[in-house]
């Protein structure tokens, strides 16, 4: 099978050293095994994620995204953008489509390119990697790589937000995807697609701002995947894992709860099953470890 | 940019709608709102607005100006996107609560203890500086946001999440110095400065001296 290629988006947080460094270690064992090709967008700039717009203005905000885009159509024409941040992900394909449907903002943009010699055609769809693995590739190809079943791992799917509205996943509902809970039936594991709180927000960039809101919707998150017997929580989403994940000491501290919930990346479930080490799969990357997907990884 | 505030004053004296729509990103959706509440019983944050997105618009239309701008409400949205894919009437919900911020900051407007108008601020300016975020420097900037003894507390508070996140390879001290920057650097900057110069103009086409 000849290898897919894609217009990689990598995105501020999966940065060595930053929030979701581990991330993009695990989509990049996950590509290996699927023959996907991520060519990254030579010198990408940050999106300014939904949280940009106190400083930034329409033009300013829309030029950030439109610069990617021109890049990625630049160096790699004909190739489908993909990001694996949600946020990344619903800016770009956000602001390719305010210029698709305003042409004096798609001038100005182009007018403001050209002090760096850049020009957007706007004609690439932008994609997430979930789109990537589900509508491109669909359930069976990620099925036949599964050499190690996440037998006997119960899994809650939060999808959470940005990768869930508005855009989403073709033939899948805003109020309740089931796209996670099928994936994780195919990697072999048991889904939970009842998890009432399969599409709450975690806060957002507002889990920095205003902690004690953020951390007391991310309490409901992690007592509903505690409620059904959930071994760990899977997520498409960098802001989701983090706030989810990286709180739950601060949340046993207010409210005095025992959470002790992993939170992991689609990619990092994928690697596992497909016979990867832990460190391919960055398991390394968690604050809380995911001990069943430790087990399966060393076996 | 209490100058420009007072101008807008003066242009839209009988009409903070038409305000709104000449001058807040997707503000000419504003009308549209049929006043179902839904997006307010959509809100996670919902219960911590103190005039809920519906509210907003129907407080847009009657001319309360001051109380809208000044709003803290208008910062507290998490762009969880709930509004606007319920919304029956398809208003982008959240596109509007972002443009009424960006506006009051604009004015000069925002209150001045809010965290988030804060934080989203300290975004992108760190975004700015290098093309790309430092969350070292985005993150420490946040713990002093209120000033150095406040900081110490919410550092200390924070210290062991700070450890974990630097043993697991998710934070990286030496990017206090440099960290990741986009390449041509100069090329960022230039085209950053032309957008914001065309976005200034088009605003200024909508102040006083546009010749109504």
């Amino acid at each position: 099978m000849a290898k897919r290629e894609y217009s990689f988006y990598p995105g501020c947080s999966s940065q060595k050293g930053a929030s979701s460094s581990n991330y993009l270690i695990s989509v990049q064992t996950m590509c290996e095994e699927l023959e996907v090709q991520l060519n990254e967008i030579p010198d990408w700039n940050c999106c300014a994620a939904s949280i940009g717009y106190a400083g930034g203005g329409e033009l300013p905000r829309l030029t950030l995204s439109a610069r990617n885009i021109a890049l990625s159509e630049q160096h790699h024409p004909g190739q489908d953008i993909v990001a694996t941040c949600a946020a990344c992900w619903l800016s770009t394909r956000e602001a390719a489509e305010r210029l698709h449907e305003d042409q004096s903002l798609l001038a100005e943009c182009n007018t403001a390119l050209a002090e760096a010699g850049l020009k957007l055609r706007n004609e690439t769809p932008i994609k997430h990697m979930a789109e990537v693995l589900i509508e491109d590739l669909g359930y069976e190809a990620l099925k036949a790589r599964v050499k190690k079943p996440l037998e006997g791992i119960k899994i809650a799917g939060y999808v959470g937000c940005q990768t869930n509205r508005p855009f989403g996943i073709a033939g899948e509902s805003y109020e309740n995807p089931k796209y996670l809970d099928k994936l994780v039936e195919t990697l072999g594991g048991d889904s939970i697609p009842d998890y009432e709180k399969k599409v709450q927000c975690c806060g957002g960039a507002l889990a920095f701002s205003e902690p004690e809101k953020s951390q007391e919707m991310v309490k409901g998150i992690i007592e509903a995947a505690y409620d059904h017997g959930a071994d760990l929580i899977v997520t498409p989403c960098p802001v989701c894992q983090m706030n989810v994940e990286v709180y739950q000491d601060q949340i046993n501290q207010t409210y005095g709860t025992k959470f002790q919930m992993p939170v992991v990346y689609y990619s990092t479930l994928m690697a596992v099953a497909y016979g990867r080490s832990a460190k391919d799969a960055a398991l390394n990357g968690q604050i809380i470890p995911a001990k069943a997907l430790d087990a399966l990884a060393a076996k | 940019m209490g100058e420009l505030n007072t101008a807008m004053i003066e242009r839209y004296r009988n009409s903070f709608l038409k305000e709104v729509e000449a001058n807040v990103e997707e503000g000419e959706w504003v009308k549209m709102c049929m006043q179902c509440g839904v997006c307010s019983g959509s809100c996670p944050l919902g219960k911590f607005w103190e005039h809920p997105p519906q509210e907003i618009f129907m407080m847009i239309r009657a001319g309360k100006r001051e109380a809208v701008l000044q709003s803290e409400s208008v910062w507290m949205c998490t762009s969880c996107y709930n509004c606007i894919v319920r919304c029956p009437r398809e208003l982008p919900i959240t596109h509007i609560m972002h443009g009424l911020a960006h506006y009051a900051k604009r004015l000069g407007l925002v209150p001045k203890t809010n965290p988030t108008a804060k934080f989203a601020q300290m975004f992108w300016d760190n975004l700015m500086v290098k093309g790309r975020v430092n969350e070292l420097k985005l993150g420490l900037a946040l713990y002093f946001m209120n000033g150095f003894g406040d900081g110490i507390k919410v550092a200390l508070k924070n210290q062991k999440l700070g450890m974990a996140m630097m043993k697991t390879g998710r934070m990286n001290p030496k990017e206090a110095f440099g960290g990741h920057a986009v390449k041509d650097l100069a090329g960022f900057h230039k085209v950053l400065k032309k957008a914001q110069e065309l976005e200034d103009a088009r605003i200024a086409q909508n102040g006083p001296s546009a010749g109504a």
